[in-house]
């Protein structure tokens, strides 16, 4: 019965291996999934810190605009809520869609990112590729979302995607995209999520 | 070119112009409605206040095709309700003006504070009137005056 | 500045005039009702809208009394206080007094400087003897109506209130006695009221243009609008005086509602017009304009290079603006006891909250002006230069405007002219020719660069033995109808007032100035320069108070000369009103101390400064001012209160206009940050010094003490000497 014992073992072997990996998904062990993962991360850290991302993740009392992301014009403030404050809330002037004949940038409920997702500190300095990684990772501050929660997030999220869609500049110039397509951006979140959302070591 | 049916201090009206077209031309110049001012074009100083859907709005910035059927409040029409009258009324009593260029907008944000918020604090004030510029600088004044009117309010019940 | 207390005698011809006027019909000075006038007369019928040109009092049928104002009203209150000065000395119903702003006309020349113009905060100064008497003879003239009347002598009868009132309980109102008190003779002096029987004079009277300005209802210039009116743009070059080479307009013409385009010669250089039938389309045409520029002969001036060539000035003395005591005396004192201070100022933009904007209807044979101008009848001349027209042939209204700061006063008049010019093409049709925001911003007129490098020896008692003093920065009259009157000897006093001629007294003392030609068109910006003048003396002022471990307010007083009295007065007022909280602060505040006199008035203030995000938070202010008669205590508090909050701009990190290779770096209040709320004193308290003297004005005083009194608060905080405007950090 030698061909039976060797289609079990190599079903067994199948199996555990798939077991293995699986487990590995989501226990972060050592290996090249874990270097994929972190590669991938890379990829959606360059994302989170550019301009049209991070300039709505402040850890300041206001949003920044930009690309050399200096503090938004006539002090509007996060308020409560990161909505902005009666007289100067965020959707008052930033409507539904992009106002390209006035260069304001407009989406669904337009707001700012809670404190707990702040990748900059209060000098207005992005954060380390691992601080943002820990922060993002940390259920206890990242609205409880899991792996899945993120990419859903990422994929989904209108203010998100505004990103890329993010209009015209009141001088006509188009805005400046992030580093990745968004389909590169998804992607690259799916294999940091697949790999265990390992963080990079370090501060 | 395109039609556009607004509605502006309750009552409907029709206008015809580009739809790229910022709300404050719009009312300027297409209904002659001057009491809302253009300061800067870019948001950054709050003369074009008016509120849109019961939000405090820029209307520099917001072209009327974004509109839709939010109901418009300008300057020439907040002092229908009784905050934007105490207001009025309270920036009157403490002779807050001086050029008067900037206190169209200024109102428009203060009754939106109030609306909110009837008993502000002076962080609220200064966070809600603060993109609000005033190059005489009568500032000092304003705070007065919103307390004056917010004292006003919450006695009348407004 | 101040004038003698002499009266200004308004003769017979200057007051009332019995003219025809251009328009057609009888001006009478006192009293204006076009129909009834015209059957008494038989004249032709009065067209809608006119003037009575050389009138201050109108008298209507329905009581109303329309008081002419001769300025503009830009926020300073004077549509308020100089009606409510002639409407006191008149005894008018204030409740039925209206101010109107008067158009160009001679009679409503300032009586000192003989031009119409609002600036030199001399609206007061110079016109209340002159309104007072205005209201003084018209009130007579009345009463002698009304004892003619009633057969009885002008001594036997009272005003009040638009009423006369005679011996016998007989009384009939100013509205009534009007056409009869037209024809009576204007007496040539007139007994004036004594303080005591002042009823608005020195009273807190609210301001006749609040609700207006609250309901959306005044009209600025810019709110204009005429039947078949445009309304264009202009694109100026990017460098100061370039020229148009080559217009590309083609996509422009082809935005929905532009009517033409076309070049115009601007002040310097020249730029391409767009006339649309609104503002959106003209200014989005604009943009679509593709125009090369000639720059050729034109200087592109640099901040940079600038800032190096300045300080290069600075280390020699330039045209002695004051030079008095030893001259070596500096060269006596030993390098510990040596003071070397250099200071930076960049150029400032005014910008006014209301853009720029002048309307022009040219029909040819006349032309009609709207404007919130400054300086009526230079703008008036200007006009009529570009039209081919006489100055009589063109009617110039007085718009209200949102702010002014000095920027609505230009001699070269370049905003009207270039609306002149728009309106020659378009010949019978009105147009409103509308700066943005940017225009603004980049377009010049700037309060000029300074750079000045103070040198000062110190006594053994902490006072300053020597004081050399140089000051690097552009005329701002070269080259303007005011450089004779004055630059003398090659000094512009506009530049070194402050310093020159300092209250405090320091023997030795060497004042010099060099004025560098730059291609930025300059202009006096609120408060002139004392803006620069005041930072530095009242800074260093400081710094050796400091030194002599001396209390800022009394180490004022031991310096100022004795008959520095508004300084004097107000720096005891200081003491008194802050006695209870400046030497009780909480911890990480800190107290500022300024004082200083300008366009004859005197101010010290007081603040209490404490650092927050980075920039300083005022939490107070406390002013004591000397204007002499404090005509209108309210205005008088508004403006202080305010006026220091736009003096902050100076501090404001983002409150420079630079340039690089000829180009201003900056183009709206993105760029160029005024002061918001947030940098404004949350609370100011105004004390005004009793004074029965000649009023002086309250326009520009405020401006100057700001600054200087917070960065000394800063300084206390900090260790650090603040000395390079703006401030960027703390």
């Amino acid at each position: 019965m030698p061909r039976l014992r060797a289609s079990v073992l190599v079903s067994a072997i199948v199996v555990a291996t798939a077991l293995w990996a699986s487990a590995s998904r989501f226990a972060g062990a050592e290996t090249t999934s874990t270097a994929q993962g972190l590669a991938a991360w890379d990829q959606v850290y360059s994302v989170l810190t550019s301009p049209r991302c991070i300039n709505c993740h402040t850890a300041t009392n206001y949003p920044q605009q930009g690309d050399d992301r200096h503090r938004h014009v006539a002090n509007v403030v996060r308020g409560p809520e990161g909505k902005g404050v009666p007289g100067l809330n965020c959707a008052g002037c930033h409507q539904e869609t992009n106002a390209d004949s006035t260069g304001v940038p407009g989406g669904h409920n337009w707001h700012l990112a809670p404190l707990e997702m702040r990748w900059q500190d209060i000098n207005d300095r992005a954060l380390s590729s691992a601080a943002v990684c820990r922060q993002l990772t940390d259920r206890t501050r990242n609205h409880k979302l899991d792996g899945p929660g993120l990419l859903k997030h990422h994929e989904e999220e209108p203010l998100v995607k505004w990103a890329w869609n993010p209009g015209r500049r009141p001088d006509g110039t188009a805005r400046t995209l992030p580093p990745l397509t968004h389909e590169q951006f998804i992607a690259a979140t799916r294999r940091w999520v697949e790999a265990g959302t390992p963080c990079p070591s370090g501060r | 070119m395109a039609t556009f049916q607004i509605t502006v201090n309750g009552e409907r009206r029709e206008v015809n112009v580009d739809p790229s077209t910022p709300l404050l031309w719009v009312l300027r110049e297409d209904l002659k409605m001057t009491g809302t001012k253009f300061g800067c074009g870019i948001s950054a100083c709050g003369a074009c206040t008016v509120h849109v859907g019961g939000v405090a709005t820029r209307s520099c910035i917001v072209p009327i095709s974004h509109i839709g059927d939010r109901p418009i409040i300008t300057i020439e029409g907040v002092g229908n309700d009784a905050v934007g009258r105490a207001v009025q009324d309270a920036w009157v009593a403490q002779d807050v003006v001086q050029c008067g260029y900037c206190q169209s907008g200024q109102i428009m944000s203060a009754v939106a504070l109030l609306k909110s918020t009837s008993r502000p604090t002076e962080q609220n004030i200064e966070e809600s009137m603060g993109g609000n510029l005033c190059r005489c600088g009568t500032y000092p004044r304003i705070r007065a005056a919103i307390k004056t009117a917010a004292a006003q309010i919450n006695k009348g019940g407004a | 500045m101040l004038r003698a207390a002499a009266q200004v005698e308004l003769n017979r011809r200057g007051f009332m005039r019995v003219s025809f006027a251009a328009a057609g019909g009888l001006f009478v000075s006192l009293y204006l009702d076009p129909a009834s006038l015209a059957q008494e007369v038989a004249l032709p019928q009065q067209p809608a809208k006119v003037y009575p040109p050389d009138a201050f009092v109108n008298i209507r049928p329905d009581g109303k009394i329309v008081i002419q104002v001769n300025r503009l009203e830009f926020g300073q209150g004077v549509q308020t206080a100089l009606p409510m000065v002639l409407a006191d000395e008149l005894d008018a119903d204030w409740n039925n007094v209206i101010g109107e702003l008067a158009p160009a006309a001679d009679v409503y020349k300032d009586p000192l400087f003989g031009i119409q113009m609002v600036g030199g905060s001399g609206s007061i100064a110079h016109s209340y003897q002159q309104y007072r008497e205005l209201g003084g003879k018209t009130r007579a003239m009345l009463v002698a109506a009304a004892a003619d009347r009633w057969k009885t002598t002008p001594d036997k009868c009272r005003t009040e209130a638009s009423v006369v009132h005679g011996p016998n309980g007989q009384s009939a109102t100013y509205a009534e006695l009007a056409s009869d008190a037209a024809r009576k003779p204007v007496p040539a002096t007139v007994r004036l009221k004594n303080p005591s029987e002042f009823r608005l004079i020195g009273k807190q009277v609210k301001r006749l243009d609040s609700r207006p300005k609250c309901d959306g209802s005044l009209k600025f210039g810019l709110d204009l609008d005429l039947p078949g009116m445009k309304v264009a743009v202009v694109a100026h070059p990017p460098v100061f005086g370039a020229r148009v080479k080559k217009v590309s307009d083609g996509e422009a013409r082809r935005v929905e509602g532009v009517r033409d385009i076309f070049e115009i010669p601007l002040a310097k250089g020249t730029g391409v017009a767009v006339v649309a039938d609104k503002y959106w389309p003209a200014k989005q045409a604009r943009g679509l304009l593709n125009i090369e520029w000639d720059f050729s002969g034109v200087e592109k001036a640099d901040s940079t290079e600038l800032w190096t060539r300045y300080k290069q000035l600075s280390q020699t003395p330039g045209a002695v603006a004051a030079s008095r005591g030893d001259q070596n005396a500096l060269d006596k004192v030993a390098a510990t006891n040596r003071i070397v201070a250099e200071y930076e100022f960049p150029f400032l933009a005014h910008s006014p909250m209301e853009p720029l904007n002048t309307t022009v209807r040219f029909d040819g044979d006349r032309a009609e002006v709207w404007a919130g101008s400054q300086f009526q009848t230079a703008d008036q001349m200007a006009v009529a230069e570009v039209l081919g027209l006489k100055t009589e042939q063109v009617l110039f209204h007085t718009e209200m405007a949102g702010g002014g700061f000095g920027r609505r006063a230009v001699t070269d008049s370049h905003v009207q002219r270039e609306a002149a010019a728009i309106a020659k093409r378009l010949k019978g049709t009105p147009v409103k020719l509308v700066w943005s925001r940017e225009d603004d911003v980049r377009g010049g007129y700037y309060r000029p660069m300074h750079y000045h490098r103070v040198e000062i020896g110190v006594g053994p008692d902490g006072f300053p033995v020597a004081w050399r003093h140089v000051i690097v920065g552009q005329s701002l009259l070269a080259g303007t109808p005011f450089e004779a009157m004055l630059v003398k000897n090659g000094v512009d006093e506009t530049a070194t007032e402050g310093t020159a001629d300092t209250p405090y007294n320091i023997t030795n003392l060497h004042v010099s100035v060099h004025h560098p030609k730059v291609n930025v068109p300059v202009l006096w910006w609120r408060s002139v320069g004392h803006t620069h003048n005041a930072y530095v003396m009242e800074t260093l002022i400081d710094e050796l108070a400091a030194r002599a471990r001396m209390d800022p307010i009394t180490y004022r007083h031991k310096l100022l000369k004795p008959d520095a009295k508004k300084l004097h007065s107000t720096l005891e007022l200081l003491d008194k009103q802050t006695a209870a909280w400046r030497n009780r602060l909480p911890k990480g505040h800190a107290l500022g101390v300024a004082a200083h006199e300008c366009f004859g008035t005197g101010v010290a203030c007081a603040v209490d400064v404490s650092i927050e995000n980075k920039r300083p938070k005022i939490h107070r202010a406390t002013l004591a001012v000397d204007c002499g008669v404090a005509v209108n205590p309210l205005t008088i508090e508004s403006q202080f209160q305010a006026g220091v909050g736009f003096g902050l701009t100076q501090l404001m990190a983002k409150g420079a206009i630079t340039l690089k290779d000829g180009i201003v770096e900056q183009r709206n209040f993105d760029g160029y940050v005024p002061p918001y709320i947030v940098d404004a004193p949350v609370a100011v308290d105004v004390h005004i010094v009793p004074s029965a003297e000649a009023p002086t004005g309250c326009g520009e005083p405020p401006v100057p003490v700001i600054s200087p009194a917070v960065v000394n608060a800063l300084a206390r905080l900090t260790g650090k000497r603040y000395r390079s405007l703006p401030l960027v950090t703390i």
